[in-house]
């Protein structure tokens, strides 16, 4: 029997063998350097280790405690979504020469992952219809945290106007982020059809300078909103307009924000084949104009030849990043999301410019014969009159959250009970329909909502 | 047209493109068709300029052949001091994707994710045992986002006692994270000097620790791979002005299963779940930051938090104390699945072999290398240790030439020029996943390095010659930055 472990390659004997070479006659004499005082007497109070077929079962039936109905039966969205990957996407990523690489510092031996970065930067570009995009971030949520930031260092005013339409996760994660950096947070409400009023964003950014203002399309509950109208309004105040997508399969059918007139756009990226995975990880999308080059946060990768003129891709403008400026750096980004952004080019690069349009039509055109059935649905109405994309909300003779626990039952998640995040909400619910649902599902869900009543 | 060797460098996606193909296709619509959207035009588009068009097979060759211009820990040592590149296990990666969790939506009802809830519970439990804390937050997505996290929470905490206090001090050694997040928490930042064993200075430490000073940020072990030994003293300087003492864990594998940082005197840290609990860095992401923090600290956690209330676990919003969210929902589950794995795949015995292990390669590194490569610090290494080039001044050879050359041998370079402190810093880090013959093979390369920069420095200088690129020219990329492909006009 071996005395090692399997993750561990040294065996006694070589442990013996390399502590004689080292001079010193045992693996405690190694940790001298630590006070007697603190070193543990007991091993740690776990349970024993475990061997690959037990781990196995162990956390197979750990995955089995989630009971979740079919991907057809739920209609969850709320800055997760629901899509198919084809499965060359999951075979690429699992290549261990990407999953099990580090930050490319060395160029001359990670092109691999300096080019597909690249190349996502690129398709960023094209889908927001903007000059820049940087190696990816964290999350989408976080993502506009660090774009409100880079807005306020451009425009330095203080302030940041937020439509009360954002994601509610997103704009506490902002929160948190500008609570100890002198940045004020104005929100103002929406108008009746559900979207952001471009005449209540004029109103409230006069009132005093304003670093940027942020609207996310589509809204939290699923409105398209006016962006060019409130790129207008931005611009009139001298302030950037930071537009939020969750939702990136939009922009298949969508103008990119770009286009509209949009400064920034920050978003959540993990529609492009990322696995739900509970809510992480996730990819974070942040793209800008060309103006905000050197202030950009996060990595980015950059075209250049080598010695023989050969092009070659390497990590650049990294002064602007914590190793070099330490206390004064841009932001205190380190890692990004480099797998995850492979993923999605990976898909972005399978869909191609049809497969992603389609993939928007099917989402789109399944959410609006959805939005349809339940707005008819007895005893169910629709709140809001504006076009959506593959989300909506839908308010219910009853509690949503009574009716999340009645469907359950059914093996049916209708949707996210909006009272979850607001006051005053308890019979909105908000749905996503996604190319998962077949129409006998949206049909079901219709059915099954018209009953509650 | 030139024949095609395996070397030949990869076209890019938008060039391989051509109209009409496609790699994807969905199933015919089952609800009315076009004619269909009541989307007015001024929101729609009708193209993505740009965009690829390649069929299936295209796209697996693109990223095939580019997998094969990198390096991977499942091809040979990955020695990035402080970066901590160990083996990802391979069952790790199926468990994580057992659809049970990775088709788990984070906004399913908490009845229908139990199972997500609990390994998040057991993880944190697993991680507090570890590391002699109370309470860990899961949530932050990578460590410098812990840290941010971590220094926000220790300010709501002054700030609860009537000062959130102006000054974070950091070591000069510490990682360049550490004052990017100080100072974006709000604080501003002093270093305090090593002194020459390369640790904190004790009595520069006390002379300046007065009650303006918020918390100390502390590596340890530090990035030299010192253990900091004063930390019980350090803490006891801290916590008599009310400061609190942060450790940066980004090193724990060190000496998991030998020490502690509870019990240490440390308030909170956060750990890298990529580094200690080997969670795969994906050529830079995704990591994990969970910070782990003691009784005092708890209030200030990011909601939300999972509690466990008989059978069930549930999740508590109701943090009126907290300093909010830092990412959107609950952090990166599916890095959470791996570290868990990882951690009942080891057990107790196997954390401490596998930190013993680590720090008995480093030090078997260090002793066939100390006399023939320059060692700036003597002090006792852990996990990693720092050489420099030193000894090749006169040759003209460089930190940079030697990783450069190391390609040619078939290995990933150290970090290089890093800590700060060392000029021409090679910081070696093999961790416990190499064999004496991979650890044997490295040495003998630095070895003949060092001959070759001797007998043959422009060998050396102009390295690598075998890689897919040679030297690019990194400074021509900053100063006329190409970030994106455009189409050739």
């Amino acid at each position: 029997m071996g005395d090692g472990h399997r993750y561990i390659p040294a065996s006694d004997a070589d442990r013996e063998a390399m502590l004689r070479t080292i001079g010193v006659s045992s693996i405690d004499d190694l940790f001298a350097s630590l006070p007697a005082a603190l070193r543990l007497q007991a091993p740690l109070a776990l349970g024993p280790a475990l061997a690959e077929q037990d781990l196995w079962a162990h956390l197979e039936g750990r995955a089995r405690e989630n009971r979740l109905p079919t991907p057809g039966s739920q209609f969850l969205g709320g800055g997760a979504y629901r899509h198919h990957a084809p499965a060359l996407v999951d075979h690429l990523i699992g290549r261990t020469e990407f999953y099990s690489s580090y930050t490319p510092y060395q160029p001359e031996i990670s092109q691999g992952t300096l080019q597909a970065i690249f190349e996502y930067q690129t398709l960023i570009c094209q889908l927001t219809e903007l000059d820049i995009s940087n190696a990816s971030m964290y999350d989408g949520a976080s993502a506009l945290a660090e774009a409100i930031l880079m807005a306020e260092r451009t425009a330095r005013a203080g302030r940041v106007v937020i439509s009360d339409r954002l994601h509610p996760e997103y704009l506490q994660v902002c929160r948190t982020h500008l609570a100890n950096l002198d940045i004020a947070i104005a929100t103002f409400t929406a108008r009746g059809d559900g979207t952001a009023d471009p005449e209540a964003a004029r109103r409230i950014l006069r009132q005093t300078r304003t670093s940027a203002l942020v609207v996310q399309h589509p809204n939290f509950f699923g409105c398209l909103e006016e962006v060019e109208a409130l790129a207008a309004a931005a611009r009139e105040a001298q302030a950037h307009l930071i537009v939020a997508v969750t939702e990136p399969v939009s922009l298949g059918l969508l103008k990119g924000p770009g286009s509209q007139g949009a400064d920034v756009v920050a978003g959540e990226g993990h529609s492009f084949g990322v696995p739900l995975s509970f809510g992480g990880p996730f990819l974070g999308i942040l793209a800008a104009r060309q103006s905000f080059l050197r202030n950009l946060p996060g990595r980015l990768v950059g075209e250049s030849r080598d010695v023989d003129g050969r092009r070659g891709y390497v990590l650049t403008l990294s002064t602007r990043e914590q190793h070099i400026r330490r206390e004064k750096a841009t932001s205190n980004i380190c890692t990004n999301e480099g797998l995850c952004a492979l993923i999605a080019s990976i898909f972005l690069a399978a869909a191609g410019k049809s497969g992603l349009r389609e993939l928007a039509v099917h989402n789109h055109a399944k959410a609006a014969y959805a939005r349809k059935a339940l707005g008819a649905a007895r005893g169910c109405s629709l709140p809001y009159g504006a076009p959506i994309f593959n989300e909506f909300t839908v308010r219910l003779p009853v509690t949503a959250e009574a009716a999340v626990a009645q469907l359950a039952d059914r093996s049916l998640i209708p949707g996210i009970p909006l009272s979850r995040y607001f006051e005053g909400m308890d019979r909105d619910l908000l749905v996503c329909v996604t190319e998962m649902n077949a129409r006998a599902e949206i049909d079901r869900l219709a059915e099954e909502l018209g009953r509650l009543g | 047209m030139e024949p095609r060797s395996l070397r030949e460098p990869e076209r890019l996606l938008f060039e391989l493109s051509r109209p009409g193909r496609r790699g994807f296709a969905l199933p015919p619509l089952d609800v009315p068709e076009p004619g269909r959207f009541d989307l007015d035009p001024r929101y729609t588009r009708t193209s993505i300029e740009g965009f690829p068009e390649l069929s299936e097979v295209e796209v697996v060759r693109h990223y095939t052949r580019l997998s094969r211009l990198n390096y991977a820990i499942d091809l040979g040592l990955y020695p990035l001091g402080s970066c901590t590149m160990k083996y990802n296990p391979k069952v790790h990666e199926r468990i994580a994707r057992l659809a049970g969790f990775a088709d788990a939506h984070p906004q399913l009802p908490e009845a229908a994710a139990q199972g997500c809830l609990r390994l998040m519970h057991d993880l944190e439990r697993a991680l507090c045992a570890i590391c002699g804390m109370d309470r860990f937050t899961l949530q932050p997505a990578a460590g410098a986002q812990g840290e941010l996290a971590g220094i926000m929470m220790v300010r709501a905490y002054h700030r609860d006692r009537g000062n959130p206090r102006q000054v974070v001090l950091i070591p000069d050694s510490a990682h360049g994270t550490n004052p990017a997040s100080a100072h974006i928490a709000g604080y501003r930042v002093e270093q305090i000097p090593s002194n020459q064993r390369g640790c904190v200075d004790l009595a520069v430490l006390r002379r300046r620790m007065a009650d303006d000073v918020a918390l100390l940020m502390l590596t340890n072990p530090n990035t030299l791979g010192v253990f900091e030994g004063e930390i019980q003293e350090i803490a006891g300087a801290v916590h008599a002005k009310g400061g609190l003492l942060y450790m940066d864990g980004a090193n724990l594998n060190a000496f998991i299963g030998v020490a502690r940082p509870g019990d240490m005197g440390v308030d909170l840290h956060h750990l890298n779940l990529h580094k200690t609990f080997s969670t795969p860095h994906g050529g830079g992401g995704p990591g994990a930051g969970p910070v782990g923090v003691k009784k005092h600290l708890e209030p200030y956690l990011p909601v939300p938090t999972v509690e466990q209330e008989g059978p069930k676990f549930v999740l508590n919003h109701d943090r009126p104390k907290s300093i909010g969210k830092v990412r959107s929902f609950f952090g990166n589950f599916g890095m959470f699945v791996r570290a868990f794995s990882y951690i009942l795949a080891l057990g107790p015995d196997g954390l401490r072999r596998m930190a013993e292990t680590a720090v008995l390669n480093a030090n078997y590194i260090r002793r066939r290398l100390q006399d023939t490569y320059h060692l700036p610090y003597s002090e006792p290494s852990l996990h990693e240790v720092v050489l420099t080039d030193h000894h090749l001044e006169e040759t003209g050879v460089h930190t940079l030439d030697i990783a450069k050359r190391l390609m040619d041998y078939g290995f990933h370079p150290p970090t290089i020029y890093f800590p700060l402190i060392v000029k021409g810093a090679l910081m070696i880090e093999p961790t416990e996943s190499e064999s004496r013959e991979e650890l044997d093979a490295f040495i003998e390369a630095m070895l003949r390095i060092d001959e070759e920069a001797r007998r043959d420095p422009e060998l050396v200088r102009t390295a690598p010659h075998t890689t897919p690129v040679r030297r690019l020219d990194e400074v021509g990329a900053a100063r006329t930055p190409v970030l994106r492909w455009l189409p050739p006009r």
